[in-house]
């Protein structure tokens, strides 16, 4: 009997259906992602059908240049070590143990990650500018200081290292640790040499992300660092929108993108090395209440700190929305007669939920394609280097996308520039990466032999997803869609860009009331941006209701 | 199971929604192209006209009008650039005199001399020779100045560029980023305009010397750092200084409820510099015949008297009519710095170049 035969036929047959599965995201991101973004870096490096990549070496010798280069890799190591030294005992305390009030702590905390850089901006200006608090306690002020841009980017990023590494933290075994102390290791010895090891790939994981976002940081810098501050991300946009010099603009684009990649490559190594087998126990198990002073202290440590640098900022927004009598800002967002848009600004709440839908949608769909394709045990290196591709939309300028969007979309078929469905396919670019890494740790740690049974026992390979994986995945799929959901909600850099003025989104109907001298389009803006925030709070509430013991790294 | 079914078909559904939102997508594009009885605006954010105003253009020529407000100012410009062979409208308005040139040297305009300029005034026409753009609106970028503070303190407000720098106004005036915002790079303009192609860069030194401060946006030193904004008032800006528009004083007082009797700031008049703001029909426009019919309206007395309490601007048309409560918080200025579209196209870069190394670094 020939053994080998059918064994190769089940390979074929496995190649086939992940390219049949891959096809989709392949071609989501050729289209709406490669292709644009090509398009104009072409655009800029391209002059009569010749390459002038000899731009490259000009700009980089520019000392301005090379200067951003050096501060938006200084800010974003500084910010990285900031908010794991801010966020670590946070993700401690929040794995370990259980008091009164978490699951909606933990949602609060996960609000300024969705919220719009414009609004956070705003916000923070109020309180460490002039007439903030710390103006009116101390007489400080750290506007325009690069401190006011590292504060901002830990209360962005608190919640990708207190969910990334608390996850993983709450489901190692706390025996361990204890066995260590039983056999007379010190704490801080036992914590050192069981604990941090398990932990060190997450905490890796963690860190490169807020990296990743504080490397290719825009509104936060654009808005808190005033002109004297620049990163690579906010000097394309300077380049490109305010300046018009695409050729400069192009090179920092393919800068960002080489950095943005090796970054990413490095991180789907540390989270390969997570995924190893580690003995993981049920997180409802592992939280008890605090015993001691110590702990107590511990805890109250890190409330203090999440009402000071996440709450305080939120409550300044709601506190100038209510700054009229009578709820008046809020009622000012029912009429038209403000002339800032063609329609009250009230409706940019049914735009933003119909686009925050259909961009939902799309990126479930495709991101789900994409984990699928990705878990299956033959991923061959082309495969897992596409996992790392489709994160670079988060690491890629908007101005870019954007841009991108408007030269390349422009012919039939494709002719999508007047059309409302650019925005959600936008959207969807960025919510794609969450969903894959949400839906990847989950699909990974079904074990393979169940599927194996199933399909000795007869199943077809649709009729296996579906009742092996699917049931398993069920959660991780609705908090993959409520994530996607949530940030596409607070998408602000693409939306701004390609946005309707009679279909505007919220955090595009913030930014432009902004933009408008006078008491009351200020205070509807405040009054829409807590809107917003209430609508990703709620989103972020309902999704920790759902928390599975596995919930992937967000 | 029933459970996986109901899960399985709303990831049907999802699927089939994405199909048909493409689907609606793109029927929307070629409609919108190949229709002649629409003709298509493409403007910046701060666009806004009075709906009976647009009304009526529609009754009296028959064609459709659809805005596409595009960004803010320079954005708007800029992509207008980029997307010439394929405009996404017929006709463009709201590149002003200061990006004039950008407009221009790139071919985004074809020829049209439009209806009735011959009642544009003299002084705000442009490309005399070729027509390929209509001025349609002005005002003027000029300091504005907090009336509470200057009052508490017994201070004069200061009348001109040469007394900002005097020390009674050390630390008090904000600006923009000339190279990021529009009135910044006015202002930098109305300097060099007034002390010359060698002068203004003195000028400036002093004013670093004498404490000015330079925010990135117009939005952030206005709603931020100015004293006199009721928005500023709240953020507490402490600089009663502060770059913007003639226009800004009105818009304090009809954006302001209950309104007040007086405006709560003052423009500083001698430290004014003229924009003007114009219009353009798109090359390779789509209905360049109802983009004709468009440019004619912009400078039709009904827009024209329209205009200002819409985007707060003044008409540039003989005889347009500025309503009272516009001109009384806010007149226009009467001598303000002007420069040449030509001067500015040659000078612009290397002016905010040497500008940003001089005041920023």
């Amino acid at each position: 009997m020939d053994l080998t035969r059918p064994e190769v036929a089940v390979r074929r047959r496995g190649a086939a259906a992940r390219f049949g599965l891959l096809a989709a995201p392949v071609a989501f991101f050729a289209v709406f992602f490669a292709y644009p973004v090509a398009a104009i870096v072409a655009r800029g490096l391209k002059v009569d059908g010749v390459w002038h990549l000899g731009r490259i070496g000009e700009v980089l010798a520019q000392s301005d240049v090379r200067h951003v280069l050096w501060f938006t890799t200084w800010q974003a190591l500084v910010s990285t070590a900031l908010t794991l030294i801010v966020a670590l005992p946070g993700a401690y305390v929040f794995a370990r143990f259980d008091f009164p009030g978490k699951q909606v702590l933990r949602a609060v905390v996960t609000v300024p990650f969705v919220l719009p850089t414009v609004v956070v901006g705003t916000a923070f200006l109020a309180l460490v500018g002039r007439g903030g608090l710390l103006d009116e306690l101390w007489g400080v002020r750290l506007d325009t200081t690069v401190w006011a841009i590292l504060l901002a980017h830990v209360f962005f990023n608190y919640a990708v290292v207190l969910r990334t590494v608390g996850g993983l933290w709450a489901q190692l075994d706390p025996r361990q640790e204890e066995a260590a102390r039983m056999l007379g290791a010190s704490p801080l010895k036992a914590w050192r040499r069981v604990t941090l090891p398990a932990l060190a790939p997450a905490v890796a994981a963690a860190a490169l992300m807020v990296f990743l976002f504080t490397f290719t940081s825009f509104g936060v810098v654009q808005i808190l660092g005033g002109p004297t501050f620049s990163t690579l991300e906010v000097e394309i946009y300077r380049q490109t929108s305010e300046i018009f010099d695409l050729s400069t603009a192009a090179v920092l684009t393919l800068i960002q993108f080489v950095a943005v990649g090796a970054i990413l490559a490095l991180h789907a190594w540390t989270v390969r090395r997570r995924e190893t087998a580690l003995r993981l126990v049920d997180a409802a198990g592992t939280a008890r209440r605090p015993r001691g002073a110590g702990q107590w202290t511990l805890l109250a440590g890190v409330l203090v700190t999440v009402v000071v640098l996440l709450l305080l900022p939120l409550a300044v927004l709601v506190q100038r929305s209510l700054d009229a009598p009578g709820f008046g800002y809020y009622r000012a967002l029912t009429s038209d007669d403000g002339g800032v848009f063609l329609v009250p600004p009230i409706e940019a709440i049914g735009n933003s939920l119909s686009y925050a839908v259909a961009a939902t949608a799309i990126a479930v769909v495709i991101g789900s394609l994409a984990a699928v394709a990705l878990t299956r045990r033959d991923a061959g290196r082309f495969v897992r280097g596409f996992d790392a591709l489709l994160m670079l939309p988060l690491g890629v300028s908007a101005v870019t996308v954007g841009f991108g969007f408007l030269i390349a979309l422009d012919e039939p078929p494709l002719d999508l520039r007047s059309s409302w469905i650019l925005v959600p396919l936008a959207q969807a670019l960025v919510g794609v990466p969450f969903v894959v890494r949400t839906m990847l740790p989950v699909l990974r740690a079904v074990d393979v032999r169940l599927r194996e049974a199933a399909s000795v026992l007869g199943a077809s390979p649709s009729r296996v997803w579906r009742e092996v994986d699917l049931p398993m995945v069920r959660r991780a799929l609705l908090i993959a869609a409520g994530f996607a959901f949530a940030v596409s909600l607070g998408e602000f850099g693409a939306t701004v860009f390609i946005a309707r003025p009679d279909n505007p989104t919220l955090p595009v109907a913030v930014a432009r009331l902004l933009g408008r001298p006078g008491d009351l389009n200020y205070g509807q803006a405040m009054a829409l941006s807590t809107i917003l925030m209430v609508v990703c709070a709620v989103a972020l509430l309902v999704l920790e209701r759902l928390r599975t013991d596995r919930t992937g790294e967000f | 199971m029933s459970i996986n079914i109901k899960r399985l078909t709303a990831v049907a559904v999802g699927l089939g929604m994405v199909g048909t939102l493409s689907a609606c997508g793109s029927s929307d594009g070629s409609q919108e192209a190949g229709d002649s009885k629409t003709v298509t605006l493409v403007s910046h954010d701060s666009w806004a006209a009075s709906e009976d105003v647009i009304a009526a253009f529609e009754k009296e020529s028959g064609y459709q009008v659809r805005v596409l407000k595009d960004g803010d100012a320079g954005q708007a410009v800029n992509k207008a650039v980029l997307t010439k062979d394929n405009p996404q409208g017929d006709v463009f308005f709201g590149v002003d005199n200061t990006l004039l040139s950008r407009a221009l040297d790139n071919g985004l305009f074809q020829p049209y001399e439009a209806k009735g300029s011959e009642r544009i005034k003299a002084e705000y026409r442009a490309d005399q020779d070729k027509h390929r753009v209509t001025p349609v609106d002005t005002g003027d970028i000029c300091v504005n100045y907090d009336k509470k503070y200057f009052a508490d303190h017994k201070i004069e407000p200061p009348r001109s560029f040469d007394d900002l720098v005097e020390p009674q106004y050390k630390n008090l005036l904000v600006t923009e980023n000339a190279a990021s915002s529009s009135p910044g790079l006015g202002f930098l303009l109305g300097t060099a305009a007034k002390y010359g192609d060698d002068g203004w860069e003195g000028y400036w030194k002093k004013l670093k010397a004498n404490g000015v401060k330079v925010v990135d946006g117009w939005e952030q030193a206005y709603n931020e750092e100015f004293s006199g904004s009721s928005s500023g008032k709240k953020a507490k800006g402490d600089r009663p200084l502060v770059v913007s528009y003639a226009s800004s004083p009105p818009a304090e007082v009809l954006y302001a409820d209950p309104k007040p009797t007086a405006a709560p700031t003052g423009v500083a008049e001698g430290t004014c510099f003229r924009q003007v703001e114009y219009a353009g029909l798109l090359s390779n426009a789509k209905n360049a015949k109802g983009g004709k019919a468009f440019l004619d309206f912009l400078i039709s007395e009904r827009f024209q008297q329209d205009m200002p309490l819409n985007m707060f601007v003044y008409p540039v048309t003989e005889g347009a009519q500025v309503p009272p409560e516009f001109a009384k918080y806010g007149p226009q200025a009467k001598d303000p710095e002007t420069m040449d579209p030509a001067k500015i196209a040659d000078h612009r870069d290397q002016w905010v170049k040497s500008w940003t190394s001089l005041v920023l670094k």
